[in-house]
């Protein structure tokens, strides 16, 4: 195929990957446009294997190799659990990133080998891809395994360390500019110390964030990959790799400062601040002493439900962690055939990273038309007989909206305080992820159900029964 | 101007709409759907598949691309079958009524 008919034949792949981003926007259309980016994907490995008259030998690695990163990727995505997709999203990801980083060595050494200079722009190109994609790549894999708890979940600092990080990234950049503007163009070796440099950036950067910010993260990385891959398609020329890569690079950055909009933080705060180490004194403005915490049965809680007009649940980590989704849904069940009007408010970094608890709840068979967003539904709690809330605790602080020292002071919260009866299921008074006091749990209209959520929710079921 | 430069800003103009045609078309996705979005904006980088295949199969007198290209492959097809299958299997679950 010669070069024009090539990239000719690649539009459809552009098409079918906007069409598949665009389709996300309704839950009706989504899983349409996922096959069809997937059926783009395929066009695009037809025709980019069809481009070039390869030797048997490089179909033969190309066959082995895809087959075996798909048998790895495909028995990936079957066999994760719903509560351990943000692992396996930053998995996937740092894979990609991996690759890109691969694909720029490759280049880099061949084109090296050859005699005259790389032109400019292409060297610039593979620079910029190894470095992103390395970072990717290394940042990605703590990720995965703080989440997977290989890592230690929580931040760990040391001294100098901003400073040590920024000297790791100078070492890649450093190392890449003397390769785009010296004479040692041709030498591989700086290349690597490159990579080595990004890479160590990548592990560096990612270990003293904390768990509950890893989504924030994960997102960023993803985006860094879509920008890598970006990056390769200058110095492959490939206009695909440009559109696809940078379609992710912006939609994915578009997402992460979403993410942190929704946390009321800053992109800087969530990645140099620590979040979850200093909380320790969090929150003095206000003390717990002299409050007391006012402890209830199942029975209560049940006799509190089935007279209610109107409950709304909102579901937390604790609820995925206790895998009490579908007991969740029996219970709303048993309450809609009594006549209670059920709905879900799920607050946007409910679960580990946004729209989790949705894809958890979606999982347990709950319509998503159930499913209410937290703009939707925070003028709804003052009418709101009881408010459900099973396994979350940042996401319902008041402290959030009225103590300026919280920590989370800022971040818009799900109102239950303003129902008339609040009912918390938790296992203990332990503070939440981020460690922060909850004087959601001493007002006077809240009331505790002490338990692990899953027992707590079956206790629930046989007694709404027996009402 | 040389043929090179030519080519390279037609290259950088693709890849400034591409940043807005990006923002655009994800700035209407609820949060319903990001964790699926996420997913799958993850398997549509996976495109740097194709330059696995490139590197690998157009290098063939040179031992390091052929192993550094095996591993690329790995690596992209695994974000690549992995992406879409996860994002397709979290999709297949959202119903309506």
């Amino acid at each position: 195929m010669s070069a024009n008919l090539t990239t000719l034949a690649y539009l459809p792949t552009i098409v079918a990957f906007i069409l598949a981003l665009k389709f996300l926007s309704s839950p009706k259309h989504a899983r349409l446009g996922n096959q069809l980016g997937a059926v783009g994907m395929a066009l695009a490995i037809a025709v980019t294997l069809a481009q070039k008259h390869f030797y048997g030998l490089g179909y033969g690695i190309i066959a082995i190799g895809g087959v075996i990163g798909g048998t790895i990727g495909w028995v990936g995505a079957r066999k994760v659990k719903m509560t351990d997709m943000p692992q396996m999203v930053a998995l996937f990801n740092g894979v990609g990133g991996g690759a890109v980083a691969l694909v720029a060595l490759v280049e880099f050494h061949e084109k090296a080998g050859l005699p005259g200079r790389i032109i400019w722009n292409e060297s610039g190109a593979i620079i910029i891809s190894a470095l992103i994609g390395s970072i990717s790549f290394a940042g990605s894999m703590i990720a995965f395994g703080k989440l997977q708890g290989l890592v230690g979940d929580r931040p760990i600092v040391w001294k100098g360390q901003r400073v040590g990080n920024i000297l790791l990234l100078l070492i890649g950049i450093t190392a890449g500019a003397i390769i785009l503007g010296g004479h040692s163009y041709q030498l591989i070796w700086l290349l690597l110390i490159e990579i080595a440099g990004a890479l160590a950036f990548g592990v560096m950067f990612v270990l003293p964030i904390g768990g509950a910010d890893m989504p924030v993260v994960i997102s960023l990385l993803n985006a860094c990959t879509g920008l890598s891959a970006a990056a390769a398609g200058f110095e492959l020329r490939q206009n695909v790799l440009i559109v696809s890569g940078m379609l992710v690079g912006s939609s994915g950055t578009l997402l992460t400062l979403m993410m942190c909009h929704a946390m009321n933080r800053s992109l800087g705060n969530v990645i140099f601040g620590a979040f979850g180490q200093i909380q320790a004194g969090g929150g003095e403005g206000a003390s717990n002493e002299g409050l007391t915490v006012r402890s209830t049965t199942a029975e209560d809680v049940a006799i509190m439900l089935a007279y209610a007009h109107k409950v709304i649940i909102v579901p937390g980590y604790g609820l995925a962690v206790a895998q009490a989704q579908h007991d969740v849904r029996q219970l709303a069940d048993l309450l809609t055939a009594r006549g209670v009007s059920v709905e879900y408010a799920i607050h946007p970094v409910a679960g580990r990273m946004p729209g989790h608890m949705n894809v958890l709840l979606a999982e347990a068979n709950v319509p998503y038309t159930q499913l209410k967003e937290m703009d939707d539904i925070n003028s709804e709690f003052p009418q709101t007989d009881v408010s459900l809330v099973i396994g979350a605790n940042d996401v319902v602080n008041p402290a959030a909206r009225s103590d300026s020292t919280s920590p989370i002071y800022g971040m818009p919260i799900l109102d239950v305080d303003k129902s008339k009866a609040v009912v918390v299921l938790k296992r203990s008074m332990n503070p939440g992820f981020a460690g922060i006091e909850n004087h959601l749990f001493y007002e006077p209209e809240t009331s505790m159900l002490f338990g692990d959520a899953k027992d707590s929710i079956l206790k629930l079921i046989a007694a709404v029964k027996a009402v | 101007m040389s043929g090179n430069t030519a080519v390279f800003l037609a290259e950088l103009t693709v890849l400034i709409l591409a940043i807005f045609l990006g923002i655009e078309v994800i700035s209407k996705v609820p949060t319903l759907l990001h964790t699926p979005l996420m997913s799958g904006t993850n398997a549509i980088h996976g495109i740097v598949i194709v330059g696995a295949i490139l590197i690998t199969g157009a290098n063939l007198h040179s031992t390091l691309a052929q192993i550094v290209g095996f591993f690329a492959m790995v690596l992209a097809s695994a974000n690549v079958v992995g992406g879409f299958a996860v994002t397709d299997r979290m999709l297949e679950m959202f119903k309506g009524k």
